[in-house]
């Protein structure tokens, strides 16, 4: 069955990837930071993911992460810095930068009276593109999640499972070449999730580039190529799972372990493990 | 059974929340003391301008002999059974919300409280609601009349004790009725219900007209004689309706011979109402509820029809928007549903021109039909700026939500401000257009200034709808889920007091070179009239327009394009 999900995936990502205007990195961060009065969010952010990469952004409750999130995706202004997006910057490009990227918020708010086939055409022409072969991609997206068969219902009678796949469908639609997407696994049943991690597998086969940010470590480290870990608005540590467990100085160390290491939460681990340990 | 004797919330603890949310965000905000001076600025503009008005009148009737007190107390049974109307409507629309629709109504009925003082807290929150403008509206009315009859304080106590049943009663009728039609209609039928609930609206507005007769008031000469009129006047409204009894009672202690009947009268149905009220909601609230909570009827995979897009010739952004906004708008009861209000205001009105006794056998001066038409003019528009309050000014507030895609999209803001302003503007402009020529033929008024006025309705309106969407944008709303609070916002006053100044200058721009012209040629048809100052006034009106359209929607966009 995942076999033929997967040929499926191939079909519909179809043209994803770059132009011929590529350029070798497709999101470049630089010196980034946000305040929010005299309170600093982001505090200068320096990061670069290349094309064709799965790039995971951990970090504890309130580091920033959705603060980053939301200036990549070009919902936020940062008071400093630049968000370069495929060579185009969010400042001074705006319209070529985002017609690049697919967004996905955590819980976001949705057009509770448009049925989920409308607000995806709607999504489309905010993009340019609500022509025939969109539909087409929604509906084979749409059914590989099960939710065809919803498409003419109201967001409203949607389960919080499905606006999420509504919303990873919405996102993919238009074929951006980036997808940034924050806490992708909330919501969704075990199958569905299983079809998102193939879904970002295949998508970066195809050229495209995944930036999530998750605290469902488990996913974050079996999917990411890399990961960065943001605490207190600035990146404490950066790199693939070989790269971090150096830097914690513990070989077999799985991505919890570092996590809590790296944020100064060790204990936390201690307590973690004597949990596991009893006998409950 | 556990030794738990948890007793559950009071009622005063029910309301708490929204009392602190309200005060919390007050506190928050840094515009607050402008805001607040403005507001009371402007209220104690319009208590001023009723305060003198009913005082005014009440002189009058006073200096006629026999009658006086005959015609002021009518005056005031028909204030109060308008407020009687204007209460029971709104009532029955907000006790919708208060009692089924409201967000928080489901951590309350999951909760472990008393369904009686559940029923309390939500009356006291739909009375405060639906009847803080019209308890507002009393004020001068009331201190009009003690301030006329030299009454002393103990009258205002009078007053209070006899407005505050009188605003209950209302509140616990239409709160019963919604209940009951919520238990009536299967699952989340509200479109229909409120669709009866307009019917039962334009039913009470011709009940109402019917029962006031304001016409014979205003002309005693259509009474075959003096002792008629005395009659009409002498024989209480209806002796069942509570505002003849709150008219009674004030009535009675101006006059000198206070009365505590019918205040006792009002107490005692309050509260047998209450109990009533009480009674049904602990019978009928959960069905209701439950009722209420099931999601709109599955469509079962039959595709929604396509032709509103297909109609729509436009560039793919600029025709998703526009086909959202309409969706959206009559897919949402909360919306649509202020149709029926738009509906009653545009029938009173012209109602209301219908009647106004201008042509009664006598010749009716030139000046004064040219005055009336421009008026009718200023108030059409008035008609056109309070719509655009309820569906043009909350416009960018419901996209706040929606910012998240909007802004990550490579969407220019202009466009959604134009979608938004071009599916306010045409239905505007379909209501204002008719309204205006009816109210013009109702009126009997020149082609000349059936014209004019046509022409600069045409321009009123785009230049409202351009203050309502850019204001809103500049002063939103994106924390309430309920849409009817945006425009009674400091934002919706801001833009009701622009309109109405941008009206009363388009007004007197016009009216007055126009009457000028007109009576120059009456004088002399032969000789040329200045075109002067006809020139100058419709210069200076249309560049006001202009800068009214232009102005709020760059600021608006801005506003919006700087937004975090």
């Amino acid at each position: 069955m995942t076999e033929s999900v997967q040929d499926q995936l191939r079909r519909l990502m179809d043209g994803v990837g770059p132009g011929e205007d590529a350029t070798p990195d497709m999101l470049e961060l630089t010196g980034i930071v946000k305040r929010y009065g005299d309170f600093v969010a982001v505090d200068g952010i320096d990061l670069r993911v290349p094309r064709g990469e799965i790039f995971g952004f951990l970090g504890p409750n309130g580091a920033g992460k959705t603060t980053t999130i939301r200036m990549i995706a070009g919902v936020l202004e940062p008071t400093e810095g630049s968000v370069v997006i495929g060579g185009n910057d969010l400042a001074t490009h705006p319209v070529e930068a985002k017609s690049r990227i697919g967004y996905i918020p955590d819980r976001p708010f949705l057009y509770e009276k448009l049925s989920g086939g409308e607000f995806l055409r709607f999504v489309s022409g905010l993009w340019g593109k609500d022509e025939p072969a969109s539909e087409d991609r929604a509906d084979g997206l749409l059914e590989i999640f099960n939710l065809l068969e919803w498409k003419h219902e109201l967001i409203e009678t949607y389960s919080h499972g499905m606006r999420q796949k509504l919303l990873i469908t919405s996102a993919l639609i238009h074929q951006p070449e980036l997808i940034v997407i924050d806490e992708p696994m909330v919501g969704l049943d075990p199958r569905s999730a299983r079809i998102l991690k193939d879904l970002f597998r295949v998508y970066v086969e195809r050229g495209g580039t995944v930036f999530l940010s998750s605290h469902t470590l488990e996913v974050v480290e079996a999917v990411c190529d890399r990961i960065a870990i943001i605490k207190e608005g600035a990146i404490i540590a950066k790199g693939t799972m070989d790269d971090l467990r150096t830097l914690v100085d513990s070989g077999g160390a799985d991505l919890e372990e570092i996590f809590l290491k790296v944020t100064g939460n060790e204990d936390m681990a201690e307590v973690v493990a004597g949990l596991q340990d009893s006998s409950f | 059974m556990n030794g738990i004797t948890y007793t559950g919330a009071g009622v005063l603890r029910l309301l708490g929340p929204k009392v602190r949310s309200k005060l919390n965000r007050n506190k928050t905000d840094e515009r607050r003391r402008f805001k607040w001076g403005l507001l009371v600025f402007v209220g104690l503009f319009f208590w001023t301008f009723i305060f003198g008005v009913i005082f005014r009148m009440l002189l009058y009737f006073r200096g006629t002999q026999g009658i006086g007190d005959l015609l002021a107390a009518k005056l005031l049974g028909l204030a109060l059974l308008t407020f009687l109307m204007i209460l029971l409507l709104s009532n029955v629309i907000t006790a919708l919300s208060t009692f089924f629709l409201s967000q928080d109504m489901e951590l309350l009925v999951a909760a472990p409280v008393d369904s009686v003082k559940l029923y309390g807290a939500r009356l006291v929150e739909t009375i405060v609601d639906s009847s803080w403008m019209v308890a507002l509206l009393a004020i001068p009315l009331l201190v009009a009349y003690g301030v006329v009859y030299g009454a002393s304080w103990p009258f205002y106590g009078l007053a209070v004790a006899t407005i505050i049943p009188y605003l209950v009663l209302p509140a616990v009728v239409g709160s019963a009725f919604t209940l009951m039609l919520v238990n009536v209609f299967p699952a989340r039928r509200t479109r229909d219900l409120l669709a009866l609930i307009g019917l039962f609206a334009a039913a009470g507005v011709v009940v109402l007209f019917r029962f006031l007769r304001p016409e014979r008031l205003v002309s005693p000469d259509q009474f075959r004689d003096l002792v008629d009129f005395m009659a009409v006047l002498r024989t209480p409204t209806s002796p069942w309706l509570p505002s003849e009894w709150a008219a009674q009672s004030l009535m009675s202690y101006l006059t000198g011979g206070f009365d505590p009947f019918p205040l006792a009268l009002l107490w005692s149905t309050a509260a047998a109402f209450f109990v009533i009220g009480a009674w049904l909601h602990v019978r009928l609230f959960r069905t209701g509820f439950t009722r209420a909570q099931e999601g709109a009827e599955l469509r079962k995979g039959e595709a929604r029809s396509r032709w509103l897009e297909r109609l729509i010739r436009a560039a793919p952004a600029t025709r998703q928007l526009v086909a959202k906004e309409i969706r959206v708008f009559f897919r949402d009861t909360t919306q649509w549903s202020q149709l029926i209000l738009l509906a009653v205001l545009v029938v009173v009105y012209v109602y209301n021109i219908k009647v106004l006794p201008l042509y009664t056998g006598e010749e009716v001066s030139f000046f004064l039909i040219n005055v009336v038409s421009f008026l009718n003019l200023g108030l059409a528009g008035f008609v056109v700026a309070a719509i655009a309050a309820r569906f043009v000014f909350p416009g960018m507030s419901l996209e706040g939500r929606m910012m998240w895609l909007l802004r990550s999209s490579p969407l220019d803001i202009r466009t959604l401000f134009l979608a938004k302003y071009w599916v306010g503007t045409i239905p505007l402009l379909l209501i204002a257009l008719p309204l205006i020529v009816v109210t013009n033929i109702i009126l009997q008024a020149s082609p000349l200034i059936l014209g004019i006025t046509t022409v600069t309705m045409v321009g009123v309106t785009f230049a409202i709808t351009a203050l309502a969407l850019g204001l809103g944008a500049l002063f939103p709303n994106y924390e309430t889920d309920n849409m009817a609070e945006i425009p009674t916002s400091f934002g919706g006053l801001i833009f009701m007091m622009c309109a109405v100044s941008y009206l009363v200058v388009v007004v007197i721009l016009l009216a007055w070179p126009v009457n000028g012209f007109l009576q120059a040629r009456l004088a002399d048809p032969s000789g040329g009239a200045a075109v002067t100052p006809l020139l100058l006034g419709t210069g200076g009106a249309l560049l006001i327009t202009v800068a009214c359209v232009v102005v709020p929607l760059r600021a608006g966009i801005r506003r919006v394009r700087s937004l975090q």
